[in-house]
C-alpha cells in the first residue's frame, strides 16, 4: 500500500484524485458530446429533406428524388413482424427461467444458449435467415423471412427484459397468492405477469427500436432496392429504411446528387428509433417513481 | 383434466418455448454448415483460413479470408483502444462519482447511443469522417482502418459501459465503507477496492464489446473502406468478414463457390464470437460468489 505510506502527503493524493476525476468526467463528457454530435449533425442536415411528398411518396426517377414511403411501410411491416415473433416466445421463455426452472444442466444450458445467441453477429443472422426461411422453406426473399430473422435476433433482449421485470416482483406476492390456495400457473398469469407487464413493455420497445435499425440481418432474407408498390402479401420483398441509406450511399449512380434523400432517410430512421427508445426510457422513469412495493 | 395434470402441461410447454433459442442456436450452426461445408470439397480449411487471396470471382477463384479475418481483428483491436478506457472510465464516473441526476441522463446518453442504428454510424463515417480524415492527413481515401475504428468505437462503448457499470454497482457496500474507514481517498478507495474487485465484470464487458465490434457489419461496410489485402498501415482500406459477406452475398451465384465461401466465413465468424461469449460467460460465473461472505 505505498498510498499509506508517509512519503505520500495528503496533499498528493488529493492531487491525484482531482486528475482522476478530471479525466473520469473527461471521457463521460465525450461520450455525451459525440452522441449529441452525431444528432445535431444530422437533424441540420436532414429536416431540409422532410416534407409531407418525403414521407408520402415513393422513389421517383431511379430513386434521385421523390419519397422513401415504401421503405417506411416496409420498416414498419418487418418491425410488427418481428415483435410478433419474439414477445410470446420471449416473455414464454423469462417466465419459465424465473418461474419454473430449477437449477441443473438444463438451465445451464437455457442460459449459455440465451447469452450465445445475443452474441451472434447480426449478418451471421442474416446467412441463417437466407439458408433456412429464404433457401430450404422457400419463402424467398419476403416480409416473413425478414420478420422472422429479425425476431430471432431480438429474442435474447426480450427475454433478458422480461426475465429482469418478473424478478422484480416480490416473491411475497407469490407466496401470499399461493397461500391462499392458487395453483401456480393462475399466480403467474394473475399476479406475477401484470405487475411485471411495464417492464416487459419496456423491454419489448427497446427490442422494437433494434429490429426497426437492422440492416445486415435482412439484406438478403427480405429487402429490396427498389419497388413502388406496397406489399400485398408476407411474401413480397420490401423496402426499409436502413437498407436505403446504405443502398443510397454506397450503390446508387449519383451518390452526391441524392445526399439530401440520404440525410433525410437518416434522419426519419434516427428520429423513429430513438423516439422508440425514448418512449421506453420515460415509461420506465415514470414506473419506478409510481412503484409501491 | 386434472388441476395437477394441467400445471405440468403448462410448465411443460413454458419448458419447450424457452429451449426454441438453444433450438435456434443449434439450427444456426446446421444451416451455416450446410451451405459452408461444400466450399470445403473445393479447398482444404487451411487454404481457406490462411490464403492470403481473396479473388472469389476470378477464373480461377481463390478463396483465402486470411486478409479479412486480419481487417476484422485489426479494426476490432483499435476501436477498443479507444473504447475499453472510455467506456470504463464512463461507467466509474456513472457508478461511484456522478450525483444522482447527472446519473440518469448519463445512463439515457449510454442507452440512445446503443440504440443507434449502425448503418447511421456507417454513413456517418462515410460522409463526415472520411473527408475530414482525406483532407488532414492528405490520404488517397478516408475509409480505412482509423474510420472503421472510430465508428465501431462508438458502437462499442454502450456494451462496455453499461456492464461495466453493473459490475462497479454490485460491489458490496461494506468494501467501500471499511476502506473509507482506513482513511483512503475516494479515488484510492475506486482504484484498490472498488475497481479490482468488478473485475471480472469489466473484464466479461470488453470481452462483449470486442465481440460486438468483431460481428458489427454496416459500419466497417460502409467505412473501413473494403480492400481485401492484409493492412500496412493504419490508412489502409480493410474488408473485414462481415463486411465481405454483406458486399459480395447479393451477387454471389446462388450455391456456387463464391456463396458457400461467404457462409464459410460466416462459420468462421460465429466460431469466433461464440468463443468469445462463451469465455465471458465463464468469467462471469467463475467470479460471481465474490461478496462480503466469501472474502
Amino acid at each position: 500500500m505505498n498510498a499509506a505510506a508517509p512519503s505520500t502527503s495528503l496533499k498528493w493524493r488529493y492531487v491525484r484524485q482531482g486528475l482522476f476525476f478530471g479525466v473520469v468526467r473527461l471521457s463521460a463528457f465525450l461520450i455525451t458530446a459525440t452522441l449529441l454530435l452525431i444528432l445535431a449533425y444530422i437533424f441540420m442536415n436532414g429536416f431540409r429533406a422532410i416534407s409531407w411528398d418525403f414521407l408520402t411518396l415513393p422513389p421517383t426517377d431511379a430513386m434521385t428524388r421523390g419519397g422513401i414511403m415504401p421503405a417506411i411501410v416496409g420498416t414498419l411491416y418487418l418491425t410488427v413482424g418481428a415483435i410478433a415473433v419474439a414477445l410470446p416466445l420471449g416473455v414464454a421463455s423469462a417466465v419459465y427461467l424465473t418461474e419454473y426452472a430449477r437449477q441443473g444442466l438444463a438451465i445451464r444450458v437455457l442460459r449459455i444458449g440465451v447469452n450465445c445467441l445475443a452474441g451472434v453477429p447480426s449478418v451471421v443472422f442474416g446467412l441463417f435467415g437466407l439458408g433456412l426461411f429464404v433457401v430450404f422453406l422457400r419463402f424467398g426473399s419476403s416480409i416473413l423471412a425478414g420478420a422472422l430473422t429479425l425476431g430471432i435476433l431480438i429474442l435474447p433482449t426480450i427475454i433478458g427484459a422480461s426475465e429482469e421485470a418478473l424478478k422484480a416482483v416480490p416473491q411475497t406476492f407469490r407466496e401470499a397468492s399461493l397461500a391462499l390456495g392458487v395453483s401456480k400457473w393462475r399466480t403467474i398469469s394473475r399476479i406475477v405477469l401484470p405487475n411485471a407487464l411495464p417492464g416487459i413493455l419496456t423491454g419489448s420497445i427497446l427490442g422494437i427500436g433494434r429490429a426497426a435499425g437492422e440492416t445486415a440481418p435482412i439484406m438478403f432474407t427480405a429487402a429490396t432496392f427498389f419497388t413502388a408498390a406496397l406489399p400485398r402479401s408476407v411474401f413480397d420483398e420490401v423496402m426499409a429504411l436502413p437498407y436505403h441509406i446504405y443502398v443510397l450511399a454506397t450503390a446508387g449512380t449519383q451518390i452526391d446528387e441524392t445526399r439530401p434523400l440520404q440525410y433525410g432517410t437518416v434522419l426519419v430512421l434516427v428520429a423513429l428509433v430513438l423516439g422508440i427508445d425514448l418512449v421506453a426510457i420515460l415509461i420506465r422513469s415514470a414506473m419506478r417513481k409510481k412503484k409501491r412495493w | 383434466m386434472t388441476r395437477q395434470f394441467k400445471e405440468i402441461l403448462i410448465k411443460n410447454l413454458f419448458a419447450l418455448l424457452a429451449f426454441v433459442a438453444v433450438l435456434v442456436l443449434g439450427l444456426i450452426v446446421v444451416f451455416l454448415f450446410r451451405e459452408g461445408l461444400p466450399l470445403f470439397r473445393l479447398v482444404s480449411p487451411g487454404q481457406f483460413l490462411f490464403g492470403t487471396a481473396w479473388y472469389p470471382t476470378y477464373d480461377p477463384p481463390e478463396y483465402g479470408i486470411w486478409p479479412l479475418i486480419v481487417g476484422s481483428f485489426t479494426v476490432t483491436l483499435f476501436s477498443c483502444l479507444i473504447a475499453v478506457p472510455l467506456g470504463v472510465l464512463s461507467a466509474v464516473y456513472i457508478s461511484e462519482i456522478a450525483p444522482a441526476h447527472l446519473k440518469n441522463v448519463l445512463k439515457s446518453v449510454i442507452e440512445l447511443l446503443a440504440g443507434l442504428p449502425s448503418v447511421v454510424l456507417g454513413f456517418f463515417g462515410m460522409v463526415v469522417i472520411a473527408p475530414w480524415l482525406q483532407e488532414t492527413f492528405d490520404l488517397p481515401t478516408g475509409l480505412n482502418i482509423v474510420n472503421a475504428s472510430l465508428m465501431l468505437a462508438i458502437m462499442a462503448i454502450p456494451t462496455i459501459t453499461s456492464i461495466s457499470e453493473d459490475a462497479l454497482y454490485a460491489v458490496p457496500r461494506e468494501f467501500k465503507e471499511a476502506s473509507y474507514a482506513l482513511g483512503a481517498t475516494k479515488f484510492e478507495t475506486i482504484a484498490r477496492v472498488i475497481v479490482p474487485t468488478a473485475l471480472s465484470g469489466i473484464s466479461t464487458a470488453v470481452i462483449l464489446g470486442m465481440a460486438r465490434a468483431l460481428g458489427e457489419t454496416m459500419v466497417v461496410l460502409m467505412a473501413a473502406g473494403g480492400a481485401a489485402a492484409v493492412p500496412e498501415s493504419l490508412f489502409d482500406s480493410v474488408r473485414p468478414m462481415t463486411a465481405s459477406i454483406a458486399a459480395e452475398m447479393g451477387e454471389a451465384p446462388f450455391r456456387s463457390g463464391h456463396y458457400h465461401a461467404l457462409f464459410a466465413t460466416g462459420m468462421v465468424l460465429f466460431g469466433i464470437t461464440l468463443a468469445f461469449n462463451l469465455i465471458a460467460d465463464a468469467i462471469s460465473n467463475r467470479f460471481k460468489e465474490v461478496g462480503s461472505g466469501t472474502l
